[in-house]
């Protein structure tokens, strides 16, 4: 028993470490990345692997209950939300006129290409 | 240790709030907004866990729809300059 | 109708999980009173259709597809941290159109959301039949993925 409680201690440990590192990744690319739209990407790594991974050891710290089914709830309407609210913030700039700079060929000739 | 998550959380929303303060757009500020509201849900669940109340998590449910539907309305907002179009159409 | 049941079962679920109030009559009874109005609602807004409760998916949404998405995600997340972190930032940032062949407007959304979810790509703009989706880095970042993932949705929706 006592060996299992150290042993869930740990996953949670590492877990939660992940998780903090993910999130702190996601704000250094939020802040260095060059233009909006390849921040949004930014922002997505927070919102999963961050989220997720500090949702999963809290999972992990509250054991089998109501909690835990509440905390997979947040998770799952986070899951859930994130990427309509990225999708809305994207057609937005993208109707409110920013152009996207892009590195390799314009959309155009890749339209062509792949349609 | 939950203070080391919480205290991550923590810096995370400070570079938000610094890309809220440079964006050269209107976007980029939402932008940072957005990851602001989810960060704020996963530190009141951190919190939650760290002073043992656990009815914090009925508040950080209602954050992350809140959020969502805050950041669906300022983007309308943004984008026609009014909220009247939903009305207007009933 | 077959689909207001479903979600008038699933809102009492959910009150009942957030209240905790298994023994309270008084208050069990204000929960359901509360559910009914808030079902009252949804079929006022006509919004209780196969979107707004998919039941026909059944559990196949978390049981088959979840687990590979949630493996996806992490994949791509890892390569997106990568990026960040490296000092160069060798960014190959691309607009790709990816074409759904899924049947239902369900599973094309379903396919979208599951290319924004992946970090890494962001489905920009919707029309019609064509996604288009921003890359990050362009190397096994749209397409391939989305090959896959759409393959796995069409799996989903054609199964009885």
């Amino acid at each position: 028993m006592n060996v299992l409680e150290i042993v869930l201690e740990i996953i949670s440990w590492v877990l939660l470490l992940g998780g903090s590192f993910f999130s702190i990744v996601g704000g250094i690319g939020i802040v260095r990345l060059p233009e909006f739209f390849s921040r949004l990407h930014g922002g997505g790594v927070t919102d999963t692997l961050g989220a997720g991974l500090i949702m999963a050891g809290l999972m992990v710290q509250a054991g089998l209950s109501l909690v835990t089914v509440k905390l997979l709830t947040i998770l799952f309407f986070l899951v859930v939300t994130s990427p309509s609210s990225c999708h809305a913030l994207a057609k937005a700039a993208l109707f409110g006129g920013l152009k996207p700079e892009l590195d390799k060929n314009p959309p155009s000739s890749r339209d062509k290409s792949s349609s | 240790m939950f203070v080391v998550t919480a205290i991550a959380i923590l810096i995370t929303m400070a570079l938000a709030l610094v890309r809220a303060m440079f964006g050269p757009t209107v976007f980029d500020r939402v932008l940072a907004l957005n990851m602001f509201g989810t960060k704020t849900v996963l530190l009141i669940c951190v919190v939650c866990f760290l002073t043992g109340r656990t009815d914090f998590l009925d508040l950080a449910l209602l954050y992350s729809l809140m959020n969502f539907i805050g950041m669906v309305a300022l983007l309308r907002f943004s984008q026609f300059g009014h909220f009247r179009e939903e009305a207007a159409g009933n | 109708m077959k689909y207001s049941p479903i979600l008038g079962v699933l809102l009492l679920a959910a009150w009942l999980l957030w209240s905790g109030h298994f023994d309270k009559p008084f208050v069990m009874a204000l929960g359901v009173l509360s559910c009914a109005f808030s079902l009252y609602v949804a079929l006022r807004m006509e919004i209780v259709d196969e979107e707004g409760a998919p039941w026909q998916l059944g559990a196949r949404p978390f049981t088959h597809y979840a687990p590979w998405l949630a493996r996806e995600i992490v994949q791509s997340n890892i390569e997106v941290t990568r990026i960040i972190i490296s000092p160069a930032m060798p960014l190959q940032r691309n607009m790709v159109t990816v074409t759904p062949h899924a049947e239902t407007e369900l599973g094309r959304v379903m396919l979208a959301n599951s290319i924004t979810l992946t970090p890494g790509t962001v489905s920009v703009r919707m029309e019609g039949d064509e996604i288009l989706v921003h890359a990050l880095s362009f190397e096994g970042a749209a397409e391939d993925i989305s090959g896959e993932m759409d393959r796995r949705i069409c799996q989903m929706e054609k199964q009885p």
